[in-house]
């Protein structure tokens, strides 16, 4: 079933298809086969214990009995045969010659030929003063006396299937209850939960359909569909983000590069319809490949920034020392610094400070920002350079002591670099501090603008984390 | 990254190497083939080609060349597998990566695979010129395998154990970085190093440095060495980079 043809199913099927449904029937099934067992169970014990009770008082009536056929004989046996048949509630008594006559006692009739064979039997018998056929049903003991008599002991046993009867009822009552309650359960929780995955259906096949704002939504329980709900949702956010910053790109590369294609493809021209002499035509095409590398340069500042908000960046993350790539970007620019008339301060505390993340990374980023600042930061004066910690962070910080940048102008510039398209009027500027951004985020870290009074401060603060990993 | 300077060809005499390269570029765009044929051709080298990854495999196990240009993206066989699969093979060739992707990543991915440089395009002809030239060198002798203690060029002499340098005798005082520049530039006396092969290698770092902040460093180096001097050492080579070189001799300098 794909989710684009699911509709005319009807909802009773689809109830039957869903996950909540089958697994609540598989555990109604096991309950229920645990409920028939345990209840048959304890029916199974409670018979055999009444039919051990009812033993156990044929054989105290056998022992009273043959207590009396010692001390007197068959006459005495047959009197308080006689004696205790007459009273209430009383066992079943037969006594009876070889034949298997009845001599005394209160069973009328027994099956032929059960008399003859003496010890315990369950069988049916009439009673005396009942009907002649056999109704009645009993356990009894069989006694063979000296002379070929005998002695029969018996319970009734209606008692007992009575309580049988009685167990066996509640048995299949309960047994439907358990069922008849499974099923309603299982249906309700089934159509619950087939309601909101009906509408998470439905909300995706819209996103599907190209609303890329949609979202599903979360009922506030914490449970799995929500959770599922909140990770979808933050799925789609970060492949918007993507999406979005895709666009950007690709935006930013029609904009940047046309510029700069333009004048290569103007200085070609112009050099076929000028350039007399091999020299002239050298300088040139000197000139166009010049041109065609600030192009590369811009275009792989671009994938590259493209490329950290991706999603693998971080694939290569390495613990390393922060105050040993700011030594040594600082001894990179030192040179190029004093050639401009700047001073190049560099200040690391606490060193190693230890950093996962990419080293290369971390290094073009400062080497981006020590660039401007010996661009921009003022004609003479001086740069610093730091980085320490900061609590759980790192902070670094470029700060020259140039023109710096007004504080009410500070917040739109770092909206810029936010917003890719207007920093892409200042080429190196704008797209240098992209970079410098792009790799801050990539490491979980802030960027942030501050005056250094006179001069512009460039603080990058970075999570330390854990060294060991993560 | 991957800039180095203005393409074009080196110009007549700029080309030092000991002696002509055997090449084999494997690469499937046949414009850049042909383009490269005819560079290293001009740069007085032996270039031969093939056009996909299993050619190009057989290509490399038969024949014996002094570096492979291996394009990462191959029809058949990928670049990255052809590599290991030679490297498994026994096949010690230098190989120089060329790739479109051009990221951090991507070339420790390709330095992993069993390759010892990498390229991203787009790049310029010299700065492929010089990384083979410095892969073919570090084939060609036995220093490949043990670097000398001492280098010398001219009446120049630099002591790795000492960590002396001195030209005609006086003794030029050097950072340690400046030592460490100078060091590279006279292991590959000669030869053309690219200001990225010399942030690279003195410096550990792969990006494109945007301003041209290995030219202070050289320019410094040089006023150390060669200010002082009446024939230059270290000599710029115009849209590429530097070379360490005699003048008057026009050779190579020599290593001890």
């Amino acid at each position: 079933m794909t989710p684009l043809d699911d509709a005319p199913a009807g909802r009773l099927g689809n109830l039957f298809r869903t996950t909540a449904f089958k697994l609540s029937f598989a555990y109604l099934v096991v309950f229920a086969t645990f409920a028939l067992l345990a209840l048959g169970y304890v029916a199974w014990n409670a018979s055999r214990a009444l039919d051990d009770q009812m033993v156990s008082t044929i054989e105290a009536e056998i022992n009273g009995l043959s207590e009396q056929y010692k001390l007197g004989g068959l006459r005495r046996l047959i009197s308080a045969v006689e004696r205790r048949a007459g009273e209430p509630g009383a066992s079943l008594y037969l006594v009876t010659n070889a034949a298997g006559e009845r001599i005394v006692g209160n069973i009328d009739a027994l099956p032929t030929g059960l008399i003859v064979d003496p010890g315990q039997t369950e069988a049916n018998y009439a009673r005396i003063g009942g009907t002649q056929t056999l109704e009645h049903r009993a356990i009894m003991q069989i006694f063979v006396l000296p002379g070929g008599f005998r002695l029969l002991v018996g319970r009734d046993v209606a008692e007992r299937d009575r309580l049988r009867a009685v167990i066996v009822r509640t048995f299949g009552s309960s047994v439907g209850l358990v069922v008849l309650l499974g099923v309603f359960g299982a249906w309700f929780i089934a159509s619950r939960v087939l309601k909101r995955v009906d509408a998470m259906t439905e909300t995706t096949r819209r996103i599907m359909a190209g609303d890329l704002d949609g979202r599903l939504a979360v009922a506030g329980t914490g449970d799995e569909l929500d959770r599922l709900a909140r990770n979808l949702n933050a799925m789609l956010e970060r492949i918007g983000e993507l999406m979005r910053g895709l666009r950007d790109v690709s935006d930013n590369i029609a904009h940047d590069l046309k510029t700069p294609l333009t004048r290569l493809r103007n200085r070609a021209e112009e050099a076929l319809r000028t350039a007399e002499t091999p020299d002239a035509l050298r300088t040139a095409m000197e000139g166009v490949i010049e041109e065609s590398d600030g192009l590369i340069r811009i275009f792989n500042a671009l994938l590259m920034i493209a490329r950290l908000e991706g999603v693998n960046a971080r694939e290569d993350f390495q613990t390393f020392d922060v105050a040993a790539v700011v030594q040594a970007v600082a001894e990179l620019y030192e040179p190029l610094a004093s050639e401009q008339g700047l001073t190049l301060h560099v200040e690391t505390e606490g060193a190693p400070l230890i950093l996962r993340g990419s080293r290369e990374l971390i290094g073009q980023a400062l080497a981006n920002l020590v660039d401007n600042a010996v661009k921009y930061g003022g004609p003479s004066g001086e740069i610093r350079l730091s980085a320490a910690r900061a609590g759980e962070a790192l902070r670094l910080c470029v700060a020259d002591s140039g023109p710096g940048i007004p504080s009410e102008a500070r917040g739109r510039v770092l909206d810029r670099f936010v917003r890719l398209e207007e920093a892409r009027s200042r080429p190196g500027f704008g797209l240098g501090l992209s970079l410098v951004n792009a790799v801050v985020r990539l490491h979980q870290g802030t960027l942030a603008l501050e005056d250094h009074a006179p001069g512009l401060a460039v603080v990058i603060t970075l999570p330390a984390g854990d060294p060991t990993g993560g | 990254m991957g800039v180095a300077g203005q393409g074009g060809f080196p110009r007549t005499g700029e080309t030092l190497s000991l002696r002509p390269m055997r090449l084999l570029i494997i690469e499937d765009d046949r414009e850049a083939v042909a383009y490269l044929v005819k560079a290293f051709r001009e740069a007085g080298h032996v270039p031969d080609q093939a056009s996909d990854g299993l050619d190009g495999y057989a290509l490399a196990q038969e024949g014996d060349y002094d570096v492979l240009i291996v394009d990462r993206m191959l029809p058949k066989l990928d670049g990255l597998s052809l590599i290991r699969s030679l490297r498994e093979q026994g096949v010690t060739t230098p190989v120089l990566i060329l790739s479109a992707l051009g990221q951090v990543d991507d070339r420790v991915k390709g330095l992993r695979a069993g390759g010892d440089d990498y390229l991203p395009k787009p790049y310029a002809f010299s700065e492929l010129l010089a990384r083979a030239e410095v892969l073919a060198r570090r084939r060609a002798g036995p220093g490949a395998v043990v670097e000398a203690t001492a280098y010398r060029v001219g009446d120049l002499e630099l002591d790795r154990l000492s960590h002396r340098v001195t030209r005609a005798g006086h003794e030029i005082v050097l950072q340690p970085r400046e030592f460490r520049l100078l060091e590279y530039l006279m292991r590959h006396a000669g030869q053309v190093v690219t200001r990225t092969m010399l942030l690279e290698h003195v410096w550990d770092y792969h990006f494109d440095p945007q301003t041209n902040v290995i030219d202070v460093h050289v320019s410094r180096l040089r006023a150390k060495v060669d200010k002082d001097f009446e024939h230059p050492i270290i000599h710029t080579v115009r849209g590429t980079g530097y070379v360490l070189r005699v003048d008057e001799a026009r050779g190579p300098g020599t290593a001890s």
